[in-house]
Protein backbone atom coordinates (compact mmCIF):
# COMPACT_ATOMS: atom_id res chain seq x y z
CA UNK A 1 0.00 0.00 0.00
CA UNK A 2 1.40 3.28 -0.87
CA UNK A 3 0.43 5.60 1.91
CA UNK A 4 2.80 7.25 3.47
CA UNK A 5 2.35 9.29 7.49
CA UNK A 6 1.01 12.21 5.81
CA UNK A 7 -1.76 10.13 4.27
CA UNK A 8 -2.15 8.05 7.70
CA UNK A 9 -2.06 11.24 9.53
CA UNK A 10 -5.56 12.52 7.75
CA UNK A 11 -7.18 10.12 8.03
CA UNK A 12 -7.14 10.09 11.77
CA UNK A 13 -7.51 14.03 11.69
CA UNK A 14 -10.40 13.22 9.50
CA UNK A 15 -12.24 9.94 11.96
CA UNK A 16 -11.13 12.58 14.89
CA UNK A 17 -13.37 15.89 13.25
CA UNK A 18 -15.61 13.86 12.53
CA UNK A 19 -16.63 12.12 15.51
CA UNK A 20 -16.26 15.20 17.77
CA UNK A 21 -18.61 17.07 15.18
CA UNK A 22 -20.97 14.21 15.29
CA UNK A 23 -21.50 14.62 18.60
CA UNK A 24 -21.55 18.55 19.20
CA UNK A 25 -24.12 18.06 16.62
CA UNK A 26 -26.14 15.53 18.21
CA UNK A 27 -26.47 17.94 21.56
CA UNK A 28 -27.20 21.33 19.56
CA UNK A 29 -29.59 19.54 16.68
CA UNK A 30 -31.71 17.44 19.37
CA UNK A 31 -33.50 20.59 20.82
CA UNK A 32 -33.37 22.17 17.89
CA UNK A 33 -35.26 19.71 16.42
CA UNK A 34 -37.17 19.22 19.30
CA UNK A 35 -38.52 22.62 19.12
CA UNK A 36 -39.14 22.68 15.44
CA UNK A 37 -41.21 19.86 15.89
CA UNK A 38 -43.39 20.78 18.80
CA UNK A 39 -43.39 24.86 18.54
CA UNK A 40 -46.38 26.83 17.15
CA UNK A 41 -44.05 29.91 16.70
CA UNK A 42 -43.83 32.30 13.48
CA UNK A 43 -40.18 31.62 13.95
CA UNK A 44 -40.61 28.27 12.97
CA UNK A 45 -40.34 28.69 9.05
CA UNK A 46 -37.37 31.03 9.32
CA UNK A 47 -35.38 28.78 12.11
CA UNK A 48 -36.26 25.77 9.53
CA UNK A 49 -34.54 27.60 6.60
CA UNK A 50 -31.83 28.68 8.48
CA UNK A 51 -31.29 25.26 9.33
CA UNK A 52 -31.97 23.91 5.80
CA UNK A 53 -29.43 26.55 4.18
CA UNK A 54 -26.29 24.24 4.09
CA UNK A 55 -27.59 21.97 1.92
CA UNK A 56 -28.35 24.23 -0.94
CA UNK A 57 -25.05 26.73 -0.27
CA UNK A 58 -22.08 26.06 -2.35
CA UNK A 59 -19.29 24.68 0.36
CA UNK A 60 -17.46 27.91 -1.38
CA UNK A 61 -20.14 30.32 -0.07
CA UNK A 62 -20.10 28.98 3.87
CA UNK A 63 -16.23 29.05 3.66
CA UNK A 64 -16.43 32.25 2.35
CA UNK A 65 -18.23 33.71 5.20
CA UNK A 66 -16.59 32.12 7.46
CA UNK A 67 -13.49 32.88 6.23
CA UNK A 68 -14.73 36.63 6.69
CA UNK A 69 -16.61 36.31 9.15
CA UNK A 70 -14.25 34.65 11.88
CA UNK A 71 -11.01 36.62 10.16
CA UNK A 72 -9.42 39.56 12.13
CA UNK A 73 -12.32 42.01 11.25
CA UNK A 74 -15.31 39.58 11.51
CA UNK A 75 -18.33 39.40 14.11
CA UNK A 76 -17.12 35.95 14.92
CA UNK A 77 -13.62 36.95 15.05
CA UNK A 78 -13.76 39.81 17.13
CA UNK A 79 -15.78 37.84 19.75
CA UNK A 80 -13.27 34.72 19.83
CA UNK A 81 -10.79 37.63 20.13
CA UNK A 82 -11.79 39.92 23.12
CA UNK A 83 -12.94 35.96 24.47
CA UNK A 84 -8.70 35.66 24.91
CA UNK A 85 -9.53 32.77 21.97
CA UNK A 86 -7.72 33.94 19.20
CA UNK A 87 -8.99 33.52 15.63
CA UNK A 88 -10.29 30.07 14.65
CA UNK A 89 -9.27 29.97 10.63
CA UNK A 90 -6.33 27.47 10.36
CA UNK A 91 -6.95 25.77 13.54
CA UNK A 92 -9.01 22.28 14.20
CA UNK A 93 -11.49 23.95 16.57
CA UNK A 94 -12.29 26.52 13.50
CA UNK A 95 -12.99 23.42 11.62
CA UNK A 96 -15.16 22.02 14.00
CA UNK A 97 -17.57 25.61 14.01
CA UNK A 98 -17.55 24.87 10.08
CA UNK A 99 -18.02 21.24 10.14
CA UNK A 100 -21.12 21.69 12.65
CA UNK A 101 -22.57 24.28 10.29
CA UNK A 102 -21.78 22.21 7.32
CA UNK A 103 -23.61 19.53 9.00
CA UNK A 104 -26.11 20.68 10.76
CA UNK A 105 -29.29 19.99 8.94
CA UNK A 106 -27.99 16.32 8.26
CA UNK A 107 -28.49 16.04 12.35
CA UNK A 108 -31.51 18.35 12.49
CA UNK A 109 -34.00 16.93 9.59
CA UNK A 110 -33.67 12.85 10.71
CA UNK A 111 -33.62 13.99 14.29
CA UNK A 112 -37.17 16.26 13.68
CA UNK A 113 -38.70 13.23 11.41
CA UNK A 114 -38.59 11.51 14.31
CA UNK A 115 -39.82 13.59 17.23
CA UNK A 116 -42.59 15.01 14.60
CA UNK A 117 -43.65 11.14 13.87
CA UNK A 118 -43.71 10.27 17.29
CA UNK A 119 -46.45 12.82 18.00
CA UNK A 120 -47.44 13.91 21.24
CA UNK A 121 -49.08 11.21 22.34
CA UNK A 122 -46.64 8.89 24.10
CA UNK A 123 -45.81 12.22 25.88
CA UNK A 124 -49.40 12.43 26.98
CA UNK A 125 -49.72 9.40 28.39
CA UNK A 126 -46.31 9.71 30.17
CA UNK A 127 -47.81 12.95 31.09
CA UNK A 128 -50.72 11.49 33.07
CA UNK A 129 -48.33 8.67 35.08
CA UNK A 130 -46.63 11.71 36.81
CA UNK A 131 -44.28 12.37 34.53
CA UNK A 132 -42.32 15.95 34.34
CA UNK A 133 -41.21 17.03 31.09
CA UNK A 134 -37.35 15.92 31.69
CA UNK A 135 -38.36 12.75 32.62
CA UNK A 136 -40.84 12.56 29.61
CA UNK A 137 -38.18 13.48 27.49
CA UNK A 138 -35.14 11.35 28.73
CA UNK A 139 -36.92 8.37 29.51
CA UNK A 140 -40.07 8.47 26.49
CA UNK A 141 -39.02 10.90 23.65
CA UNK A 142 -35.62 9.59 23.17
CA UNK A 143 -35.76 6.32 23.45
CA UNK A 144 -38.09 6.20 20.97
CA UNK A 145 -36.71 8.55 18.45
CA UNK A 146 -33.64 6.32 18.70
CA UNK A 147 -33.71 5.01 14.83
CA UNK A 148 -33.71 8.96 14.13
CA UNK A 149 -31.00 9.69 16.33
CA UNK A 150 -29.00 6.89 14.36
CA UNK A 151 -29.80 8.13 11.22
CA UNK A 152 -29.24 12.16 12.83
CA UNK A 153 -25.22 10.46 13.38
CA UNK A 154 -24.24 8.43 11.05
CA UNK A 155 -25.44 11.40 8.14
CA UNK A 156 -23.72 13.46 9.92
CA UNK A 157 -20.89 11.29 11.00
CA UNK A 158 -20.53 10.82 6.86
CA UNK A 159 -21.51 14.12 5.75
CA UNK A 160 -17.98 15.40 7.96
CA UNK A 161 -16.14 12.88 6.48
CA UNK A 162 -16.82 13.77 2.69
CA UNK A 163 -16.32 17.96 3.67
CA UNK A 164 -14.09 19.69 1.39
CA UNK A 165 -14.68 22.94 0.23
CA UNK A 166 -15.02 24.78 3.92
CA UNK A 167 -11.97 23.18 4.95
CA UNK A 168 -10.11 24.18 1.66
CA UNK A 169 -11.55 27.53 2.30
CA UNK A 170 -10.63 28.18 5.83
CA UNK A 171 -7.91 25.15 6.86
CA UNK A 172 -4.58 26.54 5.59
CA UNK A 173 -3.85 22.81 4.63
CA UNK A 174 -1.64 21.95 7.91
CA UNK A 175 -0.73 18.87 8.29
CA UNK A 176 -2.04 16.78 11.98
CA UNK A 177 -4.36 20.32 12.57
CA UNK A 178 -6.82 20.91 9.22
CA UNK A 179 -5.59 18.47 6.65
CA UNK A 180 -8.61 16.20 6.31
CA UNK A 181 -8.76 13.22 3.91
CA UNK A 182 -10.33 15.22 1.27
CA UNK A 183 -7.86 17.63 0.83
CA UNK A 184 -4.95 15.59 1.13
CA UNK A 185 -6.87 13.47 -1.89
CA UNK A 186 -6.92 16.82 -3.77
CA UNK A 187 -3.26 17.16 -3.06
CA UNK A 188 -1.79 13.82 -4.38
CA UNK A 189 -4.02 14.97 -7.24
CA UNK A 190 -2.86 18.06 -7.76
CA UNK A 191 0.48 16.69 -7.37
CA UNK A 192 -0.09 13.93 -10.08
CA UNK A 193 0.51 11.29 -7.38
CA UNK A 194 -2.18 9.02 -8.72
CA UNK A 195 -1.26 5.73 -7.29
CA UNK A 196 -1.92 7.68 -3.66
CA UNK A 197 -5.20 9.90 -4.61
CA UNK A 198 -6.77 6.27 -5.71
CA UNK A 199 -5.74 4.40 -2.64
CA UNK A 200 -7.43 7.60 -0.46
CA UNK A 201 -10.13 8.29 -3.25
CA UNK A 202 -11.13 4.07 -3.53
CA UNK A 203 -11.27 4.10 0.45
CA UNK A 204 -13.46 6.78 0.80
CA UNK A 205 -15.75 5.49 -1.91
CA UNK A 206 -15.70 2.13 -0.16
CA UNK A 207 -16.32 3.82 3.36
CA UNK A 208 -19.17 5.65 2.01
CA UNK A 209 -20.77 3.30 0.78
CA UNK A 210 -20.44 0.91 3.72
CA UNK A 211 -21.96 3.46 6.45
CA UNK A 212 -24.98 4.45 3.98
CA UNK A 213 -25.32 0.38 3.37
CA UNK A 214 -25.15 0.17 7.34
CA UNK A 215 -27.51 3.09 7.93
CA UNK A 216 -30.32 1.65 4.85
CA UNK A 217 -29.87 -2.18 6.13
CA UNK A 218 -31.03 -0.92 9.60
CA UNK A 219 -33.96 1.20 8.64
CA UNK A 220 -35.53 -2.15 6.66
CA UNK A 221 -35.40 -4.56 9.80
CA UNK A 222 -36.95 -1.82 12.15
CA UNK A 223 -39.68 0.17 10.65
CA UNK A 224 -38.30 3.52 11.71
CA UNK A 225 -39.90 6.17 13.42
CA UNK A 226 -37.67 8.45 11.73
CA UNK A 227 -38.95 8.09 8.96
CA UNK B 1 -20.04 44.22 -42.61
CA UNK B 2 -17.52 45.79 -45.27
CA UNK B 3 -15.52 47.66 -42.49
CA UNK B 4 -15.44 44.65 -40.53
CA UNK B 5 -13.94 42.41 -42.76
CA UNK B 6 -11.54 45.00 -43.65
CA UNK B 7 -10.93 45.37 -39.63
CA UNK B 8 -10.24 41.94 -39.69
CA UNK B 9 -7.71 41.96 -43.10
CA UNK B 10 -5.81 44.76 -41.51
CA UNK B 11 -5.37 42.73 -37.82
CA UNK B 12 -4.52 39.53 -40.03
CA UNK B 13 -1.49 41.48 -41.52
CA UNK B 14 -0.70 43.35 -38.45
CA UNK B 15 0.23 40.18 -36.85
CA UNK B 16 1.71 38.81 -39.93
CA UNK B 17 -0.48 36.02 -41.39
CA UNK B 18 -2.96 36.30 -44.13
CA UNK B 19 -4.06 32.69 -43.78
CA UNK B 20 -6.13 31.39 -41.78
CA UNK B 21 -10.28 32.25 -41.53
CA UNK B 22 -11.19 35.59 -39.04
CA UNK B 23 -13.18 35.72 -35.69
CA UNK B 24 -11.85 32.24 -34.25
CA UNK B 25 -12.10 31.50 -30.66
CA UNK B 26 -9.67 29.79 -28.32
CA UNK B 27 -9.73 28.43 -25.11
CA UNK B 28 -6.97 29.18 -22.89
CA UNK B 29 -6.14 27.72 -19.43
CA UNK B 30 -4.11 30.12 -17.48
CA UNK B 31 -2.15 29.85 -14.16
CA UNK B 32 -4.36 31.25 -11.62
CA UNK B 33 -1.25 33.99 -11.06
CA UNK B 34 -1.76 35.75 -14.22
CA UNK B 35 -5.60 36.27 -14.07
CA UNK B 36 -4.78 39.79 -14.44
CA UNK B 37 -2.56 40.44 -16.96
CA UNK B 38 -4.24 37.95 -18.84
CA UNK B 39 -7.93 39.96 -18.51
CA UNK B 40 -6.15 43.00 -19.16
CA UNK B 41 -4.87 41.84 -22.41
CA UNK B 42 -7.82 39.76 -23.47
CA UNK B 43 -10.36 43.08 -25.22
CA UNK B 44 -6.76 44.07 -26.54
CA UNK B 45 -6.26 40.65 -27.96
CA UNK B 46 -9.71 40.65 -29.53
CA UNK B 47 -9.65 44.65 -30.93
CA UNK B 48 -5.86 43.56 -32.58
CA UNK B 49 -6.24 40.08 -34.03
CA UNK B 50 -10.58 40.11 -34.12
CA UNK B 51 -10.43 36.58 -32.53
CA UNK B 52 -12.07 35.71 -28.96
CA UNK B 53 -9.91 34.45 -26.49
CA UNK B 54 -11.86 32.30 -23.56
CA UNK B 55 -9.95 31.66 -20.67
CA UNK B 56 -10.13 29.20 -17.62
CA UNK B 57 -8.13 29.89 -14.43
CA UNK B 58 -6.80 27.53 -12.13
CA UNK B 59 -4.08 25.70 -10.41
CA UNK B 60 -1.72 24.07 -12.98
CA UNK B 61 -1.20 20.91 -11.70
CA UNK B 62 -5.43 20.71 -11.90
CA UNK B 63 -4.95 21.90 -15.50
CA UNK B 64 -2.68 19.23 -16.25
CA UNK B 65 -5.10 16.55 -15.12
CA UNK B 66 -7.77 17.79 -17.20
CA UNK B 67 -6.24 18.24 -19.84
CA UNK B 68 -4.72 14.58 -20.07
CA UNK B 69 -8.43 13.38 -19.56
CA UNK B 70 -10.06 15.55 -22.31
CA UNK B 71 -10.26 19.05 -21.25
CA UNK B 72 -11.22 21.42 -24.29
CA UNK B 73 -8.12 23.41 -24.11
CA UNK B 74 -6.15 24.90 -26.87
CA UNK B 75 -3.80 27.17 -25.06
CA UNK B 76 -1.76 26.80 -21.84
CA UNK B 77 -0.18 29.14 -19.67
CA UNK B 78 1.07 27.11 -17.06
CA UNK B 79 2.96 28.83 -13.67
CA UNK B 80 6.09 26.74 -14.36
CA UNK B 81 8.05 25.18 -16.90
CA UNK B 82 8.02 21.84 -15.90
CA UNK B 83 3.99 20.85 -16.39
CA UNK B 84 4.22 22.16 -19.87
CA UNK B 85 7.56 19.84 -20.37
CA UNK B 86 5.97 17.13 -19.40
CA UNK B 87 2.70 17.61 -21.71
CA UNK B 88 4.81 18.00 -24.73
CA UNK B 89 6.93 15.11 -23.91
CA UNK B 90 3.60 13.20 -23.93
CA UNK B 91 2.61 14.45 -27.56
CA UNK B 92 -0.64 16.59 -25.87
CA UNK B 93 0.90 19.64 -27.19
CA UNK B 94 1.68 21.03 -30.83
CA UNK B 95 6.16 19.72 -30.87
CA UNK B 96 8.30 23.64 -30.72
CA UNK B 97 5.35 25.72 -29.54
CA UNK B 98 7.22 26.13 -26.27
CA UNK B 99 8.14 28.90 -25.00
CA UNK B 100 8.88 31.54 -21.40
CA UNK B 101 6.06 33.84 -21.70
CA UNK B 102 6.82 35.48 -17.99
CA UNK B 103 9.20 34.98 -15.01
CA UNK B 104 7.15 35.56 -11.92
CA UNK B 105 8.00 37.87 -9.12
CA UNK B 106 7.49 36.70 -5.76
CA UNK B 107 6.61 39.38 -3.15
CA UNK B 108 6.22 39.21 0.84
CA UNK B 109 2.94 41.09 1.71
CA UNK B 110 0.26 42.18 4.36
CA UNK B 111 -2.62 43.62 4.44
CA UNK B 112 -1.39 46.32 7.10
CA UNK B 113 0.07 49.72 5.76
CA UNK B 114 3.92 49.75 6.58
CA UNK B 115 3.73 46.48 8.44
CA UNK B 116 6.21 44.76 5.88
CA UNK B 117 9.56 46.52 5.67
CA UNK B 118 11.74 46.85 2.64
CA UNK B 119 14.21 44.23 4.00
CA UNK B 120 11.61 41.45 4.68
CA UNK B 121 13.18 41.97 8.48
CA UNK B 122 9.99 41.55 9.78
CA UNK B 123 10.27 37.13 9.14
CA UNK B 124 12.36 37.21 11.98
CA UNK B 125 10.01 38.75 14.23
CA UNK B 126 7.51 37.44 16.58
CA UNK B 127 5.06 39.81 15.52
CA UNK B 128 2.72 37.13 13.36
CA UNK B 129 0.70 33.66 13.66
CA UNK B 130 0.64 33.02 10.55
CA UNK B 131 2.10 33.05 7.31
CA UNK B 132 0.53 31.99 3.95
CA UNK B 133 2.00 30.02 1.05
CA UNK B 134 0.78 28.49 -1.80
CA UNK B 135 1.35 24.75 -1.25
CA UNK B 136 4.79 24.18 -2.35
CA UNK B 137 4.09 20.65 -3.76
CA UNK B 138 2.09 22.12 -6.53
CA UNK B 139 2.42 25.36 -7.14
CA UNK B 140 5.65 26.93 -8.22
CA UNK B 141 5.17 30.00 -6.05
CA UNK B 142 5.14 28.14 -2.88
CA UNK B 143 8.36 26.21 -3.96
CA UNK B 144 10.10 29.88 -4.26
CA UNK B 145 8.82 30.57 -1.11
CA UNK B 146 10.32 28.33 0.57
CA UNK B 147 13.41 28.01 -0.87
CA UNK B 148 13.58 32.54 0.07
CA UNK B 149 12.75 31.02 4.21
CA UNK B 150 15.19 28.25 3.89
CA UNK B 151 17.78 30.48 2.26
CA UNK B 152 17.10 33.50 5.14
CA UNK B 153 17.76 30.11 7.38
CA UNK B 154 14.13 30.66 8.64
CA UNK B 155 12.42 27.65 7.44
CA UNK B 156 12.67 25.62 10.86
CA UNK B 157 11.49 28.56 12.93
CA UNK B 158 8.80 29.47 11.00
CA UNK B 159 6.98 26.05 10.48
CA UNK B 160 4.56 25.96 13.23
CA UNK B 161 3.49 29.81 11.53
CA UNK B 162 2.80 28.17 7.57
CA UNK B 163 -0.57 27.81 6.20
CA UNK B 164 -0.99 26.77 2.58
CA UNK B 165 -3.57 27.78 0.46
CA UNK B 166 -4.23 25.41 -2.23
CA UNK B 167 -3.35 27.89 -5.06
CA UNK B 168 -1.54 31.83 -5.22
CA UNK B 169 -4.80 32.81 -5.31
CA UNK B 170 -5.49 31.07 -1.89
CA UNK B 171 -3.09 32.49 -0.07
CA UNK B 172 -3.48 35.91 -1.56
CA UNK B 173 -6.65 35.68 -0.27
CA UNK B 174 -5.79 34.22 3.27
CA UNK B 175 -3.24 37.39 3.39
CA UNK B 176 -6.12 39.68 1.63
CA UNK B 177 -8.71 38.65 4.75
CA UNK B 178 -6.50 39.75 7.24
CA UNK B 179 -6.27 35.73 8.88
CA UNK B 180 -2.69 35.85 8.01
CA UNK B 181 -0.82 38.90 9.11
CA UNK B 182 2.39 37.89 6.25
CA UNK B 183 2.28 35.91 2.78
CA UNK B 184 4.17 35.31 0.06
CA UNK B 185 2.41 36.08 -2.94
CA UNK B 186 2.93 36.90 -6.73
CA UNK B 187 3.90 40.47 -7.19
CA UNK B 188 0.79 40.29 -10.04
CA UNK B 189 -1.96 39.94 -7.57
CA UNK B 190 -1.14 43.29 -5.89
CA UNK B 191 0.79 45.16 -8.11
CA UNK B 192 -0.61 46.93 -11.12
CA UNK B 193 0.42 49.96 -13.46
CA UNK B 194 3.70 49.48 -11.50
CA UNK B 195 2.01 50.70 -8.12
CA UNK B 196 1.54 48.68 -5.01
CA UNK B 197 -2.08 48.26 -4.17
CA UNK B 198 -2.88 48.37 -1.34
CA UNK B 199 -1.18 47.09 2.12
CA UNK B 200 2.98 46.64 2.95
CA UNK B 201 5.12 44.45 0.20
CA UNK B 202 8.88 43.16 0.33
CA UNK B 203 10.01 42.04 -3.32
CA UNK B 204 11.99 39.41 -3.27
CA UNK B 205 15.13 39.24 -4.54
CA UNK B 206 15.23 37.01 -7.15
CA UNK B 207 18.55 35.33 -6.11
CA UNK B 208 16.97 34.50 -3.11
CA UNK B 209 14.95 31.70 -5.09
CA UNK B 210 15.19 29.46 -8.52
CA UNK B 211 13.55 31.54 -11.37
CA UNK B 212 9.97 31.52 -11.39
CA UNK B 213 9.89 30.47 -15.54
CA UNK B 214 6.29 30.26 -16.64
CA UNK B 215 5.84 28.57 -19.95
CA UNK B 216 3.27 28.59 -22.44
CA UNK B 217 2.29 26.41 -25.19
CA UNK B 218 -0.15 24.99 -28.29
CA UNK B 219 -2.27 21.86 -27.06
CA UNK B 220 -2.98 19.36 -29.25
CA UNK B 221 -6.52 20.40 -29.64
CA UNK B 222 -5.34 24.20 -30.60
CA UNK B 223 -3.21 22.53 -33.72
CA UNK B 224 -5.51 23.65 -36.41
CA UNK B 225 -6.55 26.51 -34.65
CA UNK B 226 -5.27 29.94 -35.94
CA UNK B 227 -6.52 31.56 -33.33
CA UNK B 228 -4.27 29.51 -30.81
CA UNK B 229 -0.94 30.65 -32.69
CA UNK B 230 -2.55 34.14 -33.06
CA UNK B 231 -2.41 34.21 -29.63
CA UNK B 232 0.74 33.12 -28.97
CA UNK B 233 1.85 35.61 -31.23
CA UNK B 234 0.55 38.54 -29.53
CA UNK B 235 1.95 36.94 -26.47
CA UNK B 236 5.44 37.25 -27.82
CA UNK B 237 4.82 40.85 -29.18
CA UNK B 238 5.85 43.84 -27.81
CA UNK B 239 2.12 44.97 -26.32
CA UNK B 240 1.67 42.18 -24.34
CA UNK B 241 5.58 42.36 -23.29
CA UNK B 242 5.03 45.43 -21.90
CA UNK B 243 1.64 44.90 -20.14
CA UNK B 244 3.19 41.63 -18.59
CA UNK B 245 5.76 43.86 -17.27
CA UNK B 246 3.50 46.70 -15.74
CA UNK B 247 2.03 43.75 -13.50
CA UNK B 248 5.76 43.06 -12.02
CA UNK B 249 6.62 39.64 -14.25
CA UNK B 250 10.36 39.66 -15.97
CA UNK B 251 10.44 38.36 -18.87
Amino acid sequence: MPLGPADLAAIWLTLKLATLTTLLLLLLGTPIAWWLAHTRSRLKAPVSALVALPLVLPPTVIGFYLLVGMGPNGPIGQLTQSLGLGLLPFSFAGLVVGSMIYSLPFVVQPLHNAFVAMGTRPLEVAATLRAGPWDRFFTVALPLARPGLFSAGVLGFAHTVGEFGVVLMIGGNIPEKTRVVSVQIYDRVEALEYAQAHWLAGGMLAFSFLILLALYSSRRLRPAWGN
Amino acid sequence: MRRRFLTALFALIAIGRLSGAAADEVQVAVAANFAGPLQAMAEDFRNTTGHRLVASFGATGQFYAQIRHGAPFEVFLAADAATPARLEEEGEALPGSRFTYAIGTLALWSARPGYVDAGGEVLKGQGFRHLAIANPKTAPYGQAAIQVLERLGLREALAGRLVEGQSITQAHQFVASGNAELGFVALSQIQQDGRLGSGSAWIVPAGLHEPIRQDALILAKGRDNPAAQAFLDYLKGERAGRLIESFGYGR
